[in-house]
């Protein structure tokens, strides 16, 4: 027969597969010591004049690796303060929240198979930030982020069922449900704080709908790098499952996947993890939309590569709008959610201009 | 000869199988064997209950009443990885725009066999099967293309690629040759044919069952109807019966398989009955 005589012998697809995991490396490392670089270069950046070595000498410091206190070449004590108590922790935690919310992002998008999937246009980050208002605000014995998280969970499981007509979902109407669950509990958000008015509540208002990170301390930082550390090993270990959902939930099924357990396994844990992020920043928008489409070019489909270089790419990305946030209007503050939406918002467009076919059917 | 593709192969027996969804039954009491290496067509009118059948014989649904036994092993009682790394079933092509390589693709049929966390991707085991499994189903060229750059039937070929690198002893395909030209068409059935692993292929065009087919299963409306070989469950009463058209069964002038003439249906204008009933 003739097929077997059709096979080019001289093919070498090998060549092309490992130059490809050597770019997914060198993205990889480029990506890993940008966030570095980055993250320090952003502690630099703010009102009192911080150099580079005193950033580093500071962080020693703290690591036990170098002068403390009032030791000789130790960094001026109010340096670092400045370092260590007030921008540190901001900048870690802008880093947190961007690779968390774009692991999110990726997740949930391989799982609905929705290219539009992202925990703000579904809902998740708007029902957090209610979760979270409900502890801040009203003093419901909650701790913030289980609170969040349920929050997170309700708004995911309310947008899914408004979604889901005659047992299919649409990328559209999960994006349309997501819409109305968003304004529905921004408005709930809203409510809450108006009617718990004290001081300054329109900045509250906007620092929860908008996201920031301008409040946090080592604390944000605990509670956003536990859960993604957590929930980050959790998707990382499911990469392969998570591969097998690329045809749909019968080909995911006949290769072995237990679908609706391994789905809902996923969405909770995305669940888990915005509302973590949330309840330190607010409902920061498109960065777990626009980072996944971003990286998928550098990484391959598979989500081994793709996980990890996502979350440091948005990492990276969130570091960058949260300190330009900062600084364009000094001394006054951008919530850093308006930057990511002005720069999210045209990748959306493009979006459903490209895949105007896949995504809207 | 046909590039080998390892792994033993297993006959089916479906026992008295039932299934039904909010009250409306799907399948009622269906009984068939199916013997190994062999291609079996399975044949009925829309919503006959093929594609439910093949689903439960997947193990993807699980039945109301009845078995489906691969090998003497109930496929009910299969944890899913296992029953994965026995059976693979293609659906109808519905992912066009699916953005990874054919390489990538039939890599994905690897996945039951890797470890549950963490398993190799790509390992160079797995990826020879790959390389394997698209040469088997003359594909091997298309290794580096991106899927979504394939045509039709070339998508179809990556998809059975990706079922044989399951190395499965059953192979399950729903419509495989929907949306395809005729010459697509011919060169997948034959090559399902040659590849010696039991498949069973739901089919609407009779022709291509009676060309292709060691043997067929006719269902309507949820029962099986006939069973046999094409020219034993392909004759003018059944069709008539089961499909409500008029045909005439001659024989294919080089293989001498069965071939169906249809006529236009009754209910048409009247001078095509004389014809038709000749």
């Amino acid at each position: 027969m003739g097929r077997a005589i059709r096979q080019a012998p001289g093919r070498a697809p090998r060549t092309t597969r490992s130059l490809a995991h050597a770019r997914f490396l060198l993205a990889l490392t480029l990506a890993v010591v940008g966030l570095v670089l980055i993250v320090m270069l952003a502690v630099t950046i703010g009102p009192a004049n911080v150099s580079l070595a005193q950033v580093s000498g500071s962080i020693l410091g703290h690591l036990g690796l170098g002068a403390t206190g009032t030791d000789s070449g130790a960094v001026p004590l109010l340096i670092d303060s400045i370092v260590w108590e007030l921008r540190l922790p901001r900048v870690l935690t802008a880093a947190i929240v961007g690779a968390g919310l774009a692991v999110s992002g990726a997740v949930m998008q391989s799982v609905t198979r929705n290219p539009l999937a992202d925990p703000y246009l579904l809902g998740l980050s708007s029902g957090a930030s209610l979760g979270a208002v409900c502890v801040v605000i009203l003093g419901v014995g909650f701790a913030l982020p289980a609170a969040a998280f349920l929050g997170a969970l309700a708004a995911l499981f309310a947008t899914l069922s408004i979604a889901r007509v005659g047992g299919t979902i649409t990328p559209a109407r999960a994006v349309l449900a997501g819409l109305a669950i968003a304004q529905l509990a921004g408005a709930g958000t809203s409510f809450i704080i108006f009617w718990s008015a004290k001081g300054d509540s329109y900045r509250e208002i906007l620092n929860w709908l908008l996201g920031s990170v301008a409040g946090a301390t080592w604390n944000s930082v605990i509670i956003s790098g536990t859960a993604l550390a957590l929930v980050g090993t959790g998707v990382v270990l499911a990469a392969t499952r998570l591969d097998a959902f690329a045809f749909g939930d019968t080909a995911a099924a006949s290769l072995g996947i237990n679908v609706n357990a391994t789905r809902w396994a996923l969405l909770g844990s995305v669940a888990l993890l915005t509302g973590a992020m949330v309840a330190v920043s607010g409902a920061i928008g498109f960065v777990g939309l626009i980072l996944p489409h971003l990286v998928r070019g550098l990484s391959g489909p598979s989500h081994r590569r793709l996980l990890p270089l996502v979350a440091v790419c948005g990492a990276l990305f969130l570091v960058v709008a949260d300190t330009l946030a900062r600084t364009i209007f000094d001394p006054r503050e951008l919530p850093v959610g308006i930057i990511t939406a002005f720069i999210g918002v045209p990748v959306f467009i493009v979006l459903i201009k490209r895949k105007k076919s896949s995504a809207w059917s | 000869m046909v590039v080998a593709v390892p792994g033993s192969t297993a006959g089916v027996v479906i026992e008295n199988l039932s299934f039904s969804i909010d009250e409306q039954v799907i399948l009622a009491g269906v009984s068939a064997s199916v013997a190994a290496g062999t291609v079996t067509g399975l044949l009925g009118p829309n919503g006959a209950g093929k594609s439910t059948l093949l689903r439960l014989v997947g193990g993807l649904a699980t039945p109301a009443s009845g078995s489906v036994t691969l090998g003497g092993d109930e496929i009910g009682a299969m944890p899913r990885r296992e029953a994965a790394r026995r059976i693979a079933l293609l659906e109808q092509n519905t992912a066009p725009s699916v953005d990874l390589s054919v390489e990538d693709v039939v890599l994905l049929g690897r996945i039951p066999h890797r470890t549950r966390l963490l398993g190799t991707f790509g390992g160079d085991d797995d990826r020879a099967v790959a390389a394997e499994s698209l040469a088997a189903v003359g594909a091997g060229e298309l290794v580096d293309r991106m899927w979504h750059t394939l045509s039709g039937g070339q998508q179809q070929r990556v998809q059975i690629a990706r079922a044989l690198a399951q190395r499965p002893s059953l192979l399950l395909l729903d419509e495989p040759t929907n949306h395809l030209d005729v010459s697509a068409q011919l060169s997948l059935l034959s090559q399902v044919g040659g590849l010696g692993t039991t498949a069973i292929m739901a089919l609407h065009d009779l022709n291509l069952a009676a060309a292709f087919c060691d043997h067929i299963l006719l269902l309507q409306d949820g029962k099986l109807v006939a069973a046999g070989t094409p020219a034993e469950v392909l004759v003018p009463e059944i069709i008539g019966e089961v499909y409500g058209v008029e045909c005439d069964i001659i024989e294919h002038p080089r293989d001498g398989h069965p071939v169906i003439v249809f006529s236009a249906p009754r209910t048409a204008v009247a001078p095509m009955r004389a014809a038709a009933s000749a």
